[in-house]
């Protein structure tokens, strides 16, 4: 394996958390729904995947329980803002400190566990392609369904009746309402996609990145999944490309630090931050307005009697 | 109100320990110690091992001691977790990250009658004294096992950030494995993060990928060594003993050790005979120990077992003159024979060998 083709499986491995988790976000957020808890669910996920996994000793007990933590976090934040149409920033950054407490308490008795790595799926024969072939045909399950999802979800949006209506309900509720169409209902799923989401997430990072729990692990992954569905401009394929940009640019960083190239690391661990700044004015220069972003996004629904 | 009556309160207290000031060297039956920790307990690392020196501290004295402790304390909001164990009854304090430095000299004025210990400052009260470890006299010897098993010719280094005790860390790893292997190369990766899992985990990957197949680390999660069990290399544990997370791996671990200081200090104050002092010990004072050798030729094992043996008895300094500068220039030798401790503490700069320039 060469340098490069490390590299690029490295990139790849960084990428993958963040997408599913922005993918779940971008869902919330089309339906009009601003979950800021993705920290806390990424965590919950984390935690109880982890735990679930050691308990049972199966990888697939153990993502199957970290997306149910975190649905059934967003189904306490569900709770809260459709409701009582409680105040969503409010109720997300209360749902990101609940989550880093909780997730403490329940992994606490699997704090020193560890997990044998999830092989690779090795597809044979496309796998031995130079450069391309481990990258394309040689990554874990969850890679692949990243890309799946990511394909799947823009179908979904884009092509689906379904999928109009969540949009149209995230333009404007109002209006929606008045069509008669289910805001409550389809806001539910799509918040509880989003908790399931950034619980596969922390799934993945427990169970495959670092195969170990320890309290806070997420370190802000869920923070940069947000940024990452402001900076797509609530475009499915626009976080795939973002998500990647951002994971490319962690680990070239540290590769460039290992290469010696003389940058200070601080500068080279910001980087990350500045390409996402630069892609979102690029972005808004390019549509020359406010961008994307969901009409009632954000807005809590209280329909007229 | 209720400032006035938080007034009351410190008056009361201020009057109550002036009273009892009197009393401070006499012996006590019951003494009660209080814990501050800067990270989860279950970090496996740096918190994690301050609290196995609490748990020490309660089978040491069974029934004379009760101890408690409040995890995750951010450095910022320090202050009202320090004041809150001073006014539950606490004899003995200990505050255990850099920067509760000023929190708690500002409580210990204020408590003139209970004792504090702050690890890893440098300032010190009548009622606050101060301990630190000298973790780079583990990473020598890490560096001589690293200078020697390496078959690449290039070690690695995941650091968290370039400060004086990182850098000094770095250094003392170098300058062992060049003792053993002069033309041994260094990668260093700064992950500018404490703990990060997966983000230090990818920086000891960038760092096995380029070559490197010894990797030291200064960050706090075994995300680092897991990575070089994973690739079939060599790594070292940090803090505490990892070898659950890379049992092929890790050759050995430098172990942060305060349990011996903790029951000491705690048996200082039961006695009465606690005073306000500096430690910075090592090998020597048992606060740096270096867990059972492993994975590695007996002819290496030894050299590690003689080296530590020299630190403990004081025939080694890893920081014995002369010391080299990058710029081939001799560093002043302010010590005994060595660099001095504030020396050590304040390091700056890269000894000759490390191509590799400090991030400024």
């Amino acid at each position: 394996m060469t340098t490069f083709e490390a590299i690029l499986l490295t990139i790849v491995t960084a990428s993958t958390p963040l997408l599913i988790a922005a993918l779940g976000e971008l869902v919330t957020e089309r339906s009009g729904v601003l979950n800021l808890g993705v920290e806390g669910m990424m965590v919950m996920g984390a935690a109880c995947s982890f735990a679930a996994a050691v308990t049972f000793d199966s990888t697939l007990i153990g993502v199957v329980a970290g997306m149910l933590a975190g649905a059934l976090m967003a189904a306490l934040f569900a709770l809260l803002v459709l409701g009582f149409a409680a105040n969503q920033t409010g109720s997300g950054l209360a749902l990101t400190i609940l989550g880093l407490g909780l997730s403490g308490l329940i992994g606490a008795p699997f704090v020193g566990a560890r997990r044998d790595p999830v092989a690779p799926i090795d597809i044979p024969g496309l796998s031995d392609i130079p450069v391309i072939g481990r990258l394309f045909f040689e990554q874990d399950l969850f890679v692949y369904a990243s890309i799946v999802l990511t394909i799947l979800v823009g179908l979904y949006l884009m092509r689906t009746r379904s999928g109009l209506t969540l949009r149209s309900i995230g333009e404007n509720h109002t209006s929606a309402n008045a069509l008669g169409l289910p805001v409550w209902r389809v806001r539910f799923w799509a918040i509880l996609f989003g908790g399931a989401c950034a619980g596969l997430a922390g799934a993945y990072l427990a169970l495959v990145y670092t195969r170990f729990w320890s309290p806070g692990m997420t370190a802000g992954r869920g923070w940069i999944a947000l940024a990452l569905v402001v900076f797509a401009a609530w475009r499915p394929g626009w976080v795939l490309v973002g998500a990647y940009i951002f994971g490319a640019a962690t680990v070239l960083q540290l590769h460039a630090q290992a290469a010696q190239f003389g940058v200070p690391s601080q500068v080279l661990s910001a980087v990350p931050y500045l390409a996402t700044i630069l892609a979102l004015l690029l972005l808004s220069i390019r549509h020359g307005r406010a961008i994307g972003a969901p009409g009632s996004l954000g807005v809590p629904f209280v329909p007229d009697r | 109100m209720f400032s006035a009556k938080i007034f009351g309160a410190l008056v009361g207290a201020t009057v109550l320990a002036l009273s009892a000031s009197g009393a401070v060297a006499q012996p006590k039956d019951k003494v009660k110690v209080g814990f501050i920790y800067v990270g989860p307990v279950g970090d496996h690392g740096w918190s994690y091992q301050h609290d196995q020196g609490r748990q020490a501290i309660e089978k040491a004295f069974p029934g004379k001691v009760t101890t408690t402790f409040v995890e995750s304390v951010p450095e910022a909001d320090s202050e009202r977790a320090i004041e809150q164990l001073a006014r539950t009854g606490h004899d003995l304090i200990f505050t255990t990250s850099f920067g509760f430095m000023e929190p708690t000299l500002k409580v210990a004025k204020k408590y003139p009658n209970i004792k504090f210990e702050h690890a890893t400052g440098f300032k010190r009260a009548p009622n606050l004294a101060t301990y630190a470890a000298k973790f780079h006299e583990g990473r020598y010897i890490i560096g001589q096992i690293a200078g020697k098993m390496t078959k690449s010719g290039t070690i690695g280094y995941v650091g968290a950030f370039p400060i004086p005790e990182v850098i000094a860390g770095i250094n003392a790893f170098y300058l062992g494995a060049q003792s053993v292997n002069p033309s041994v190369k260094i990668k260093i990766v700064f992950a500018n993060t404490w703990y990060d899992p997966a983000k230090e985990g990818d920086a000891a990957k960038a760092l096995l990928d380029q070559g490197v197949d010894m990797l030291a680390q200064h960050t706090d999660s075994p995300a680092p060594i897991q990575a070089a069990e994973a690739r079939g290399k060599f790594g070292f544990g940090q803090a505490s003993d990892m070898e659950r997370f890379a049992p092929k791996a890790q050759l050995t671990a430098i172990v942060d050790n305060w349990s011996d200081y903790y029951v000491a200090r705690t048996k200082a104050v039961l006695d009465g005979t606690w005073k306000s002092e500096d430690t910075w010990g090592g090998i020597n004072a048992h606060m740096v120990v270096m867990s059972p050798y492993k994975n590695m030729p007996d002819d290496v094992k030894k050299l590690a077992q003689d080296t530590e043996a020299a630190i403990k008895s004081g025939q080694l300094n890893p920081f014995k003159c002369p010391v080299i500068g990058q710029d081939g220039k001799e560093i002043e030798c302010k010590g005994q024979g060595a660099l001095s401790d504030e020396q050590v503490l304040g390091m700056n700069f890269y000894v000759k060998g490390i191509e590799d320039k400090i991030p400024q």
